[in-house]
Formats: C-alpha cells, sequence, structure tokens
C-alpha cells in the first residue's frame, strides 16, 4: 500500500515529463482501455460471392435453370445499363432487422457503381418468410419507397403465397427494370468495374523510403570505407528488390480478380437505407 | 553508428507523432462530421413528411386533436435542437436524441390511434406516407449505425498511444454516440 503511494507521489512529482516510464504505463492501461470498443450491433453477412454472381441462392429455393435464366437477364441488364440488380436467398435473418440486414449486406457487397450508386438487392429470407427491396442511393428517385412498397405487394407477394417463386421474383424485377429504365447508361463498358479499394500507395511509398533510408546508413556506412568494393553495389541490388516486391505487393492488394465470364463484379455502390419490405 | 540508429529512431517517433496521426486524426473527425451530417437529413427527411402524415390524418373529422398537436409540437422542439458538428460531444448527441425520441414517441401514438380508423387504413395517400415513413425510420437507422461507426473509429484513434499526445496537444475531443437502444429511439412501427 505503501509503496503504491510512493509511487503515485512519484508519477505526480514527474508529470509533464512525456518520456517518463509511468506515463508510458498509463497509456499502455489507456490503449488496452479503449481498445474495448463499442461496435454498431454486428450481424453475420455471408461473404460476397466469389466468383461474382447477381442472383444468390443460398437456400435452393430456384432450380438450377430458373436461377440461370434470372442471373443471365441480369447481367445482360447490368451489362447495358451498369445498373445492378442483384437476388439474395438466406435462410435465416437469425434475429436481426431485414432492412438493416440487406442494406449493411449491399454495402458490404457494394452492389452498384461507385458514384453512381445505382445497385438494388433484392433479400428473401426463406425462413422468416421476409422480403425486402433494398435502393441504392442513386435509384431512390426512380425507385421510391412506395414504388417498392407497391412491387411487394402486388406482384412478389401474391406469387409467394402461391409458391411460385421464381415468377414473383423475375416479375419483380422486370418491373424494376421498367422503373429504371433509360436513368442510366453503361458507359464504361469493358473497363474494369471492380471495385477500386481505397489506395494505400502512400502507406507502401513511406515504407520503402523508410528502408530505404535504414539501408543506406547501415551499408551506406560500410560502403563509404571501401570505396571500389563490391560491397556497395550489394545494397542496392537489395534495394532494388525491396522496392520491387514493395510496389509489387501493393498493385496485387488493389485489383483484384473480377473477370470471369459473365458478370463483372460488383462495383461498390452505397445504400442508404432506402426501400421496402414485406413479408409473405 | 549507434547514435546514428537512435536519432533515426527519434526522428521516426517525431514523425509518426506530428505528421501521420495528426493527419489521420483530422481525416477521421472529418468523415464524423459528414456522417452527422447524414444523421441530421435523414432525421430532416422524417420531419418534412410529418406535416403531410398530420394533415391526412385530419382528413378524418373525429380524430383525437390532442395526439396531432402532440406530433406537431413535437416536431416543432425537434426541429429547434441543431447541434454544432464541430463538437458533438456525448450530451449534445443526447439532448438531440431526446428531442427526436419525443417526436418518435408521439408519432408512435398517432400511428396506434390510426388503427381504430379504417377509412384511414384504406386510404391510398396514407398507405404512401406509411411506407415514406417506413422507408426514413431505416434510413435514420442506417446513418446513425455509420455515425456511431465513424466515432468509434475516430475515438479509438484518438484516445491510443501514440495519437493520444497529438490529441491532447491539438485539443481532439471524444465525440458522442447514440445510444444503441434506449427505447425513446425506437423506430415507431409501421404495420398494416
Amino acid at each position: 500500500m505503501r509503496s503504491v503511494r510512493d509511487n503515485n507521489r512519484k508519477g505526480a512529482r514527474v508529470n509533464g515529463n512525456p518520456f517518463s516510464k509511468q506515463i508510458f504505463y498509463l497509456f499502455v492501461v489507456l490503449c488496452f482501455l479503449f481498445s474495448i470498443s463499442i461496435s454498431a450491433q454486428d450481424i453475420n453477412l455471408p461473404p460476397r460471392p466469389d466468383p461474382p454472381r447477381l442472383v444468390n441462392d443460398m437456400v435452393g429455393m430456384l432450380t438450377y435453370n430458373e436461377s440461370h435464366a434470372l442471373e443471365h437477364k441480369l447481367v445482360a441488364y447490368s451489362d447495358s445499363t451498369s445498373t445492378q440488380i442483384a437476388v439474395v436467398i438466406i435462410s435465416s435473418l437469425q434475429g436481426a432487422e431485414i432492412a438493416q440486414y440487406a442494406t449493411e449486406l449491399a454495402t458490404k457487397w457494394g452492389i452498384g457503381i461507385k458514384g453512381k450508386d445505382n445497385g438494388v438487392i433484392l433479400l428473401i429470407s426463406k425462413t422468416d418468410h421476409k422480403i425486402f427491396i433494398a435502393t441504392g442511393r442513386g435509384v431512390e428517385a426512380s425507385l421510391p419507397d412506395i414504388t417498392v412498397k407497391g412491387i411487394i405487394e402486388h406482384i412478389i407477394k401474391p406469387r409467394f403465397k402461391a409458391g411460385h417463386y421464381y415468377e414473383g421474383i423475375n416479375a419483380a424485377t422486370d418491373r424494376m427494370m421498367a422503373s429504371l429504365s433509360g436513368q442510366f447508361v453503361n458507359d464504361d463498358r469493358g473497363k474494369d468495374t471492380t471495385e477500386a479499394r481505397p489506395q494505400n500507395n502512400a502507406k507502401w511509398i513511406a515504407l520503402v523510403i523508410v528502408i530505404i533510408f535504414v539501408l543506406i546508413i547501415f551499408f551506406g556506412g560500410g560502403g563509404g570505407q571501401t570505396y571500389n568494393g563490391t560491397g556497395s553495389v550489394l545494397p542496392w541490388f537489395l534495394l532494388g528488390g525491396m522496392m520491387g516486391g514493395g510496389f509489387g505487393g501493393g498493385r496485387d492488394g488493389d485489383f483484384g480478380g473480377g473477370d470471369s465470364g459473365g458478370f463483372g463484379g460488383f462495383g461498390g455502390g452505397d445504400f442508404g437505407g432506402g426501400g421496402a419490405g414485406g413479408d409473405w | 553508428m549507434k547514435n546514428l540508429v537512435k536519432i533515426l529512431g527519434l526522428f521516426l517517433i517525431a514523425s509518426s507523432l506530428s505528421s501521420c496521426s495528426y493527419n489521420s486524426m483530422v481525416e477521421k473527425r472529418e468523415t464524423v462530421s459528414k456522417q452527422w451530417a447524414n444523421v441530421e437529413s435523414s432525421y430532416q427527411r422524417r420531419s418534412d413528411l410529418i406535416p403531410n402524415i398530420v394533415n391526412t390524418v385530419k382528413g378524418e373529422a373525429s380524430f383525437e386533436q390532442q395526439t396531432l398537436v402532440d406530433v406537431t409540437q413535437a416536431r416543432a422542439s425537434a426541429t429547434s435542437v441543431k447541434l454544432d458538428p464541430s463538437r458533438l460531444s456525448q450530451d449534445d448527441i443526447k439532448k438531440f436524441e431526446q428531442a427526436q425520441g419525443q417526436l418518435s414517441g408521439s408519432l408512435s401514438r398517432l400511428l396506434v390511434s390510426v388503427e381504430k380508423y379504417p377509412d384511414l387504413k384504406t386510404n391510398e395517400a396514407f398507405i404512401g406516407l406509411m411506407a415514406q415513413l417506413e422507408g426514413t425510420e431505416n434510413r435514420i437507422n442506417t446513418e446513425r449505425n455509420r455515425y456511431n461507426a465513424a466515432v468509434n473509429d475516430y475515438n479509438a484513434f484518438i484516445q491510443q498511444f501514440p495519437a493520444l499526445i497529438t490529441a491532447k496537444m491539438f485539443g481532439f475531443q471524444p465525440k458522442g454516440y447514440f445510444e444503441a437502444s434506449s427505447g425513446s429511439d425506437k423506430a415507431p412501427t409501421v404495420k398494416f
């Protein structure tokens, strides 16, 4: 007890000196304290499909032919308009709110093109008997919530109740395409539409510069003593190798996959919570 | 040689303290402010919708006037709470949340009373408004979650070593969170 108090007093005396040990320990403790983070309710979202697909039936609600036909239609639509309409069928929401689930999933997968935000997700949870259509920020104007609600109430619900799942999804996507017609054109056909991830190049460059700096100090110093030895050549080879490795690594991370036949991949569209839902 | 390494080490620490963490701190703070603007506009959207709802319900002659007055008043007091986006302390957020929660509460009561009026429930205009209200509540939820995530990112960053020192030096204050479920902010459920 006494020693603790002594320590405290010592700590107080050296307060203000940023290099003192006590303060450093305090920082470490604080780091631990604040690393217990408060996060929004996390939902277990399925990972982005690889290879990318627009129709993702995870429970086998549709037959092979049905989902193939649907995929074909949606990919063709995405090719000509750049608007991505994804159909996702899951078995259960595991207690999550369907509106939130759909919005988070669509944002995570990045349905639609970044900037245009022209993605739509039609989410069906089989055991919950729930449907939600979430609209990307860019399509909220041509597919307002009321229209989406109408699609669910008048097009999907009656067909789903009769067990005609494919017909319901097919008619609903047709209706959405009609509402969206003419709003978007695919002006960058053929270009890589996969999501451009935030660049980490700056970090790589900084790292490489630090490595060069360190190497120059270590090897450069040695080389300085033997002006004509092979010792001074070696580090530059090393440097070259390091730089190549560094930059190569950066690029690999930036452009990954995406160009397998058919659907070109999701484009990083954003969702703001628009859309409507219902149950059958 | 050893001194050189020491100097280099100090240089690295100094640069990571003054430039790197400071810049990301500013960036993260900007993200929070930007996300706050989204939160505000999603609440604004609801606020804009309310006069339409009130007017449609008013058409039902026998509708309880007090319920309508409550909603209108709650809306007025909720819209009067405007926060300084550069501050957003926990108290600020609480104040904002309370005002908006009051509005959510009176709106729920209005929707409950509507249950007694079958004419309203089948009124096309009213059904449309309800779809819009539902969408608006979803948008509010989405923006709130994103705001919380941005705040979480920023708060965790400025309170960790070594960014902590820079944060203290330049007066970066932690921002407030929305409470996950304080009851009042539960979206009024729209069910017909």
